[in-house]
């Protein structure tokens, strides 16, 4: 059995929070004196992770602000503010500055502002602050944090706005970050010798990454990790559109795991609500995180039945017994009790929102389409879900899952569900609908292109050369998804009729109760198994080719490094699901690879689809 | 998108390069090799936007200290092999041999000011070897963007000539780095008019998204709607009907949209936002008038202005159910403006009217003739989800009941009918189905003493009565809905 691979063991990445912090304090000592530092609210999670506040006010911090964009009222003489390069909020900071030195010049007094962008600076941000006349008064620095670890094989870059400057806006200002990440990551633990990969911006953030290694020193290691595999989101929309079912992923999709932890309402803790940690530090957590549902409750009570087990040693102890009990063990009990009982309030809680009648139907409905089976009814589903005026990301999620797997809506039924989706949810997500079809998740199919369906159900590849002309410059981005075709040629969805036991996996389908197999992580599979893309090449073409492949002579000489080979970081550029980290375990089980994850941002449909909704002003 | 040689040429000539040729380059700059270098690192943009499936190899120097080579593989169907350059270009191997003091973790950061002395000097070393210069800081288009990168001191102002400007954006570009482009393009914006720059980024989709994006960012709505009224390319119109959702009074909000529907849209959206404005427009009227109208009341309505359509359809059939078509208010009158579909009013009037426990409206949505021209109980929407609709708003069981027991599938209606308590119908159902055990197991759910245990009591008697043939009958019921 191939569970029998002696897994390598995964590299310290605590290194990466160290490094932040030195930097971080080395940033606060340049500027000496007490200071009042104002934080991004969305930093503020991954600056807990990497350094305390006791550690900050060591370093003259005297008080913490969130940036708030309301007027400033501190009365410190250094004001320090760390952010992201973002023009909104320099703007506001140079807003703030000149009116609070407009004040202090009627009291003859000087402050001192001082930005922090953190991982970089944009020109863009320095063009503000020379526009409103104040470069040069305020200082600015970088704090070139790139990488967060979340866990033991999860680091993210916490850039959400990756996915919809880039895909979207076409803005590839994060472009050199991703490659500045990749090159920390090689300097510290590299180096690397094969690279995979596939997207555009996979591509552009490999050359960034290699022009940084020409650029800079590099001593000579052992590598700790010798695999990398870039993949931009756009090349599988279908995973993170899907609805989680694997414990992990079903407490994001439910409560919001929001930088390795949740905040769990009075629904799951039923005094007041509690933020808890979630990765492998929690044991009872760890067990369960990569199970699908319907294996959790079993593993709880497993696990309650082992802590009653515990427990009762206690009777017929001894005194002395006793003592070492209490030393050694109560405390772990105790602990474990404590998790227990919480992730099985929170399975309750999940488990009552699941057995609702709606979720029920929205699961066989995403079923059905992944098979492509019964899409008229989906679509008469779908339509009574817009006119109700249920759930709308749930609508707006079923509406570009069928898109996707069909290939485009037929004419007819692009223009019903949109106008009744406009009709309910309001005129103005005509602008969602816009952004939607530029990234080629929500669209119509060009009228006379109606046989794509019967064509690729016959399982025909087309190369569409009069199709990509009409649609223009601006949808060039947007491409045809060729679900069918694809999930065909990759056995992607399993046939319905076969039983399939969920608590005995075996493929990275039980993420998906069976019944699709995660294409991005399929496509890893594929490429480490055949060392290439050798083999994949109507894949490929499916998927609009930019795949690449890149071997350095450094890995293959000595056998010694085996297993930094088996060490594997996948990198998502625009975002990765837990689910898919939780197939991409699996398959690091069944092959004998350690798979570290790297994403911009943890995504789930929501967040996905939410970052693309256009009737924000 | 797959594209054909013949395609890809196409699409170089035409699009990207229209403003000059790289013909008559020679002449106009100083070193060919530059211009090549440049001209090669855009000609690999320009193919890896256009997904070529060649098998290429290079080589380059990554590890300065241990000087090993790697080669670089793509692999894909593999087809001509043609004369051009690698997709990765090839960099002059360079050792750069350095006293270091050891190996410092801050030295990993870029941009740092302090601890790069070496890394400065190392970088000067390598340009000037690689390239034969007068001048170290007149920096080729390539070796600018590379110093902004690097967050080095450079001056764009050398670059005054279209021609120099478009080599300097085209080599970011080509560096894949939005923060240089977008800074090369804030520059280009300062010397450039508007009318070249927008006719020079036209056919550059990358560095023209830079640039909406920025404005966007910036809020420089002005430059934006110019620069979209220039490009025929792009549907600005959606972006300026954008404009709407940051206007906060409600009659500027409404004048604002009046003035969109003169915007060329497609004709499907041109309709939408015509009902997008005549649903504002109605909006205005109808709070108005309710406002004045609710002043005695004591119960405050919801606010719809800016609420989705159906949303105030839901609210006129709440509060204005029984107008005559006549009025701005009446739901009739709504139906008929927007072409209400004949499901999504009834779903709407239904939700509204249970609301309100007005059972009998609720009836007559299913039964009047003038309305909706059904026959008796007949709806467009499947009774679960009626039923859906009704237990949602709380309606009581005798009311469920009506409308589960007209639910056409067996095994539903039972469902519903113990999930809602419908006594009655359940029984009635295993009656039908002459289902004696399920029958007998219900016993045990409905009340003590009540009329129904007395009625499964009664009709067990009569299943039993009847015998020995009825137990045959009931089998094969059994197996019928275990086909189902």
């Amino acid at each position: 059995n191939a569970r029998r691979w002696n897994c390598p063991e995964l590299p310290d990445f605590s290194l990466l929070k160290r490094l932040a912090r030195d930097r971080l304090i080395y940033l606060l000592e340049q500027l000496p004196g007490k200071k009042d530092l104002f934080i991004e609210a969305d930093l503020m999670s991954s600056l807990d992770r990497i350094a305390n506040v006791s550690t900050l006010k060591q370093h003259e911090v005297d008080k913490l602000y969130k940036v708030e964009y309301r007027p400033v009222v501190s009365t410190s003489d250094q004001l320090c503010f760390l952010i992201r390069p973002r023009i909104q909020t320099v703007k506001w900071i140079c807003g703030e500055s000149i009116n609070v030195a407009n004040a202090d010049k009627a009291v003859g007094r000087l402050r001192k502002y001082h930005i922090i962008f953190t991982p970089q600076k944009f020109f863009a941000c320095e063009a503000v602050l020379e526009e409103q006349g104040i470069f040069g008064d305020v200082t600015t620095d970088e704090w070139s944090f790139y990488l967060l670890p979340l866990d033991d094989d999860v680091i993210s870059l916490e850039l959400p706005e990756f996915f919809r400057d880039n895909f979207l806006a076409g803005d590839q200002r994060w472009v050199r970050t991703a490659g500045s990440a990749l090159h920390l990551l090689h300097t510290l633990y590299g180096p690397f010798s094969k690279v995979y990969g596939i997207g555009r911006f996979s591509k552009m953030a490999y050359e960034s990454w290699r022009e940084q290694v020409e650029e800079g020193e590099q001593r000579a290691r052992q590598a700790e990790i010798g695999t990398v595999f870039l993949i931009d989101r756009d090349v599988d929309y279908v995973t993170p559109l899907c609805s989680q079912v694997v414990y992990e992923g079903l407490v994001d999709d439910i409560f919001r795991i929001k930088c390795g932890c949740v905040e769990f309402g009075t629904e799951v803790t039923s005094d007041k609500s509690l933020k808890v940690m979630l990765n492998s530090q929690d044991k009872v957590f760890n067990e369960i995180r990569n199970e699908h549902f319907s294996n959790v409750f079993g593993l709880l009570s497993q696990k309650a039945r082992n802590l009653q087990t515990a427990y009762d040693k206690r009777r017929g102890m001894d005194i002395k017994q006793m003592k070492t009990f209490v030393s050694d063990e109560l405390k772990g009990l105790k602990q474990e009790h404590r998790l227990l009982s919480l992730h099985i309030s929170a399975s309750e809680s999940i488990m009552k929102k699941k057995t609702q009648q709606d979720f029920q139907e929205l699961l066989k409905t995403e079923h059905s389409l992944l098979e492509g089976f019964e899409i008229r009814e989906s679509i008469c589903f779908l339509e009574e879900h817009i006119i109700r005026q249920v759930n709308m990301m749930e609508s707006l999620r079923l509406l570009c899952l069928l898109s996707i797997t069909e290939n485009g809506l037929l004419p007819k039924d692009y223009r019903s569900l949109k106008a009744h989706f406009l009709q309910s949810y309001g005129a103005e997500h005509l602008l969602t609908f816009s952004n939607l079809r530029q990234l080629g998740l929500l669209v119509e199919q060009p009228a006379g292109e109606t046989l794509t369906v019967m064509e690729s159900r016959v399982g025909k590849l087309v190369n569409d050369k009069t199709a990509g002309k009409l649609t223009g410059a601006f949808s060039s981005l947007a491409k045809k998804s060729n679900f069918r075709a694809l999930s065909r040629k990759l056995n992607l969805v399993p046939k319905s009729d076969e039983e399939y036991d969920l608590r005995v996996p075996r493929d990275m389908a039980y993420i998906f109760s069976g019944a699709y197999v995660p294409l991005s992580c399929k496509l890893v599979e594929q490429v480490l198994e055949r060392d290439g893309w050798t083999g994949l090449e109507e894949v490929t073409k499916l998927l609009n080719g930019q795949e690449f492949a890149v071997t350095g002579s450094i890995g293959a000489d000595s056998s010694t490094k085996s297993d930094a080979q088996r060490i594997v970081i996948v990198v998502f550029l625009g975002g990765c699901t837990f689910s898919e980290i939780s197939a991409l375990r699996f398959l690091g089980r069944e092959k004998g690879y350690k798979f570290i994850v790297v994403t911009t941002a943890i995504t789930n449909s929501s967040r996905l689809i939410e970052s693309l909704l256009g009737n924000i002003a | 998108m797959m594209k054909s040689k013949a395609d890809e040429e196409d699409y170089w000539n035409s699009s990207k390069f229209k403003a000059f040729t790289f013909d008559d380059e020679d002449d106009e700059f100083s070193t060919l090799k530059e211009s090549k270098r440049t001209v090669n690192s855009i000609r690999c943009l320009v193919e890896e936007d256009d997904d070529k499936e060649e098998v290429e190899k290079v080589s380059w120097n990554g590890e300065p200290v241990s000087s090993n080579s790697w080669s670089v593989s793509e692999t894909a169907a593999s087809n001509q092999r043609a004369e051009r350059e690698p997709a990765f270009p090839k960099i002059n191997t360079v050792t750069i041999s350095k006293s270091h003091s050891g190996y410092s973790l801050s030295s990993l950061f870029k941009g740092e000011t302090d601890g790069k002395v070496s890394l400065t000097g190392s970088s000067v070393l390598m340009m000037s070897s690689c390239c034969d210069q007068d001048y170290v800081s007149d920096w080729s288009p390539e070796e600018t963007v590379h110093r902004m990168q690097q967050g080095k001191v450079v001056s764009l102002e050398k670059f005054r000539s279209l021609q120099d400007k478009l080599l300097l954006l085209d080599s970011c570009v080509a560096a894949h780095d939005g923060n240089v482009i977008t800074a090369v393009l804030i520059y280009l914006k300062r010397t450039l008019s508007k009318e070249v720059l927008f006719r020079e980024l036209e056919p550059r989709q990358t560095a023209l998204s830079h640039l909406i994006h920025y404005l966007t960012e910036t809020r420089d709505q002005r430059l934006l709607l110019e620069l979209y009224t220039c490009l025929t390319c792009f549907c600005f119109q959606l972006l300026q009907y954008k404009e709407h959702l940051s206007i906060a009074d409600e009659n500027k909000r409404r004048d604002f949209l009046k003035s969109c529907l003169s915007l060329p849209f497609s004709p499907e959206d041109s309709s939408h936002v015509q009902d997008h404005y005549t649903l504002m427009e109605r909006q205005v009227i109808i709070e108005t008038t309710d406002r004045r109208a609710e002043r005695g009341e004591k119960v405050e309505r919801a606010l719809i202005l800016n609420m989705p359509l159906i949303t105030t359809l839901s609210y006129c059939c709440l509060y204005h159910y029984s107008e005559s078509e006549g009025t701005f208010s009446s739901p009739l009158n709504i139906r008929q403006t927007f072409k209400i579909s004949e499901k999504q009013f009834f779903v709407t009037a239904l939700g509204a009217r249970a609301k309100l426990k007005a059972w009998s409206d609720v009836d007559a949505l299913f039964t009047s003739r003038n309305w909706l021209g059904f026959t008796r109980k007949k709806s467009p929407l499947g009774f679960q989800r009626v039923v859906d609709i009704l237990q949602k708003n709380s309606a009581p069981t005798q009311v469920l009941q009506d409308y589960v027991a007209l639910v056409d599938d067996a095994e539903l209606r039972i469902t519903l009918a113990q999930k809602h308590k419908c006594h009655d119908i359940v029984i009635n159902t295993y009656r039908d189905l002459k289902d004696r055990q399920q029958l007998l197991g219900y016993r045990g759910k409905v009340e003590r003493g009540s009329g129904e245990e007395r009625k499964i009591d009664e009709l067990l008697n009569n299943l039993v009565r009847r015998g020995h043939h009825v137990t045959c009958h009931h089998v094969t019921c059994h197996h019928v809905t275990c086909l189902m």
